[in-house]
């Protein structure tokens, strides 16, 4: 249960114009870049990274080690890294801080990575909406190459690597990895079938790596400390290291925190977010961005089994399960990016589910019927529920088209919507089944609480 | 009159034309150096980056119209994108966009009748920490409330999108509590967030103070 000494991801966050190169190597910036390509292995640099047991931080979990065994160069293929920079999730804010306040780390992680993973290139993809971060990046890219960190001979050595930051323009989609494949190869942002996956054809048909910036940015310390050292600042078994978690809703002090892996919910909200704004009750919150099932505090964990995985906290409150991948695929949710949206108890779930539902119609790229014409159909039985033109039996529908829209299309994004879809119904089916009855009225609806805040009376 | 880059524009397609293998990857970012020229993807421009990047005006269009970033007809000189998605509604979402609509005097989805402004609805613009929250052209303005959103608006139409950017745009914040350079006021949302200041705080630190803590465990 041991917190980590000192911050490091977010280490120069403080530190004035922390995003120019001066001021990070003032702090240590490209040290560890320096070490690993002119005294180290790529192979030791992989191993470390899957000792590490980083898990994914961009929503999926899946362990970056294994992801980067599963590379296999044939002659004559060039392999690529893509670091996916395409924050959209809603609830999701952790990566603008990184391309904001340290972009160095960011490069310095893609330069050991390039090397580990024997990459001449990588691309950052960048939603197109953050101007301001593409702006810094570039920049850092610029004064890494004029040090001589980037270019043709990286701190000497014989490995060209080129970093570029490639713009996206506004599609959520495009954060699935191969129809940021697509967009990177000036496409429409449609998802690919699965296999071949992109680490035997990804970008431009060869064999790429695609990884969330915060891995990336965790590839540094990763390495710096060994792999074994980093995963055990976290709390969990097989799920490593340190992470940002982000806050948002109806607490006290939303925001970014530094944390080891495995802190409960109930720390985030209480402990470094401040607590609940008003110090009204929690009534619900959704984990790690908006296609993870909802929590909801009064139910607890049933795991009498003592082979279950969960079996530790039976009879506690899901929000008093440690914060894993593992974890909380157990408990029929998923960590997600680990960025919280906590709600009070002014919320209306319908309404707020309504909100989200409208996010999937308005981000579903269109390609497979399912989820083209479920998501819509989610928004209209929803907006029904909400303006009193519901019927009971619109929550069994709701439910009805959730099911059918899950595995039946090519990437996740059906699954996505249907699953927090369904566990909204499954937690808070009373409310549903008062909203078929007498709609949502317009004095709860999810806002309200803070209103007189925005309004200046508070 | 047929639409052509300027030559400052051109030579940074050249450079785009480099960072890749295969020419058609250039799309996405030469769209951008066009829109930022133009305004927006008119017919002229598709027809010039079709033949620039040889691919049919079909292929271009359909690359055009999947993105909400590009615009496929004529917008305000100012873009003002409210985010409508949960985060940002949990905080006032609604009533920032109302108030946008009632001072620019045109609903969501439309421009003000000068021209001045395109105000349209945005999903999730990752900023849910910082809610509520707009973007205006290429910037951030978060941890809105009515009064500082008004001021926004304001200097926009008084002195322009650039000094308005300069005083009140934010970007990924953080509040390091010794930090007493003043120098370095844009690494400080500039707008004092409700209730607090402080956007990251680090697990090391110890644990706010126990009187701001609703303590349950």
């Amino acid at each position: 249960m041991s917190a980590p000494t000192k911050p490091l991801l977010t280490a120069r966050y403080g530190i004035s114009e922390s995003w120019k190169l001066a001021n990070a190597e003032r702090t240590g910036a490209y040290r560890i870049a320096r070490e690993a390509l002119t005294s180290r292995k790529p192979a030791d640099l992989k191993d470390e990274v899957k000792k590490a047991n980083i898990r994914g931080r961009g929503g999926a979990g899946f362990p970056a080690g294994v992801k980067w065994g599963f590379l296999n160069k044939q002659e004559g293929e060039e392999i690529y890294l893509v670091i996916n920079a395409d924050e959209s999730e809603p609830g999701t804010f952790k990566d603008r801080s990184i391309m904001d306040l340290d972009p160095h780390r960011l490069i310095e992680g893609a330069i050991i990575s390039c090397f580990a993973i024997d990459a001449h290139v990588a691309y950052i993809y960048v939603r197109g909406e953050l101007a301001v971060s593409i702006g810094r990046l570039e920049q850092a890219i610029a004064d890494a190459r004029q040090a001589g960190y980037l270019g043709e001979r990286p701190f000497g050595i014989d490995h060209a690597i080129e970093v570029y930051v490639h713009s996206g323009a506004g599609a959520y989609i495009c954060g699935e990895e191969t129809a940021l494949l697509n967009s990177l190869e000036g496409r429409r942002g449609e998802p690919r079938l699965k296999p071949p996956f992109p680490a035997v054809k990804g970008a431009f048909g060869m064999p790429t790596i695609v990884n969330n910036v915060e891995t990336i940015a965790s590839v540094p310390d990763i390495v710096d400390m060994g792999g074994d050292a980093w995963s055990s600042l976290s709390r969990l078994p097989l799920d490593g290291g340190v992470r940002i978690y982000g806050v948002s809703g109806h607490v006290k002090n939303p925001g970014l925190y530094e944390a080891p892996v495995g802190i409960t919910m109930r720390e985030l909200i209480e402990d470094y977010a401040g607590g609940m704004l008003g110090d009204r009750p929690l009534k619900a919150v959704i984990p790690g961005g908006s296609s993870t099932p909802v929590l909801d505090p009064r139910r607890k964990v049933d795991a009498p089994a003592e082979a279950h995985p969960l079996h530790k906290w039976h009879g506690q409150s899901e929000i008093d399960v440690p914060m894993g991948v593992d974890t909380y695929r157990a408990l029929g949710t998923m960590l997600g990016t680990c960025c919280a949206i906590v709600m009070d108890d002014t919320v209306n779930m319908v309404e707020a589910c309504r909100n989200l539902m409208r996010f999937y119609k308005h981000e579903s790229c269109g390609q497979c019927t399912p989820c083209r014409e479920g998501c819509g159909w989610l928004v209209d039985v929803l907006d029904n529920l909400c303006e009193g033109r519901g019927k009971v039996a619109d929550v069994a529908l709701l439910v009805n088209i959730s099911n059918n829209m899950m595995g039946n299309t090519i990437c996740a994004f059906a699954d996505g919507t249907a699953m927090p879809m369904l566990g909204m119904v499954q937690k808070f089916r009373e409310e549903f089944m008062e909203a078929a009855a007498r709609d949502v009225p317009e004095g709860v609806r999810h806002d309200e609480s803070v209103l007189a805040m925005v309004e200046g009376r508070a | 009159m047929a639409f052509a880059l300027t030559p400052e524009r051109e030579q940074q397609v050249e450079d785009v034309l480099t960072r890749y293998p295969e020419r058609r990857a250039a799309l996405l970012p030469i769209l951008w150096l066009c829109q930022r020229q133009n305004g927006w993807i008119s017919p002229d421009v598709v027809k010039y980056v079709a033949e620039r990047l040889e691919l049919s005006t079909s292929i271009v269009k359909g690359v055009v119209t999947f993105y909400t970033m590009f615009f496929d007809e004529p917008v305000g000189e100012n873009v003002v994108w409210v985010c409508r998605t949960l985060s940002c509604d949990l905080r006032g979402g609604k009533a920032i966009q109302e108030r946008l609509e009632s001072k620019l005097g045109c609903k969501a989805g439309h421009s003000s009748s000068d021209g001045k402004f395109t105000l349209l609805k945005a999903e999730c613009l990752a900023a849910c920490g910082q809610a509520p929250m707009v973007q205006i052209n290429d910037h951030y303005y978060e941890n809105l409330d009515l009064e500082l959103l008004d001021r926004i608006i304001d200097t926009h139409a008084a002195k322009g999108a650039e000094a308005a950017a300069a005083e009140f745009s934010t970007f990924a914040s953080f509040h390091a509590p010794t930090d007493g350079d003043a120098g370095s006021r844009s690494s400080v949302s500039s707008a004092p967030p409700p209730p607090s200041r402080e956007a990251v705080r680090v697990a090391t630190q110890p644990p706010p103070p126990a009187d701001e803590k609703g303590d349950e465990s």
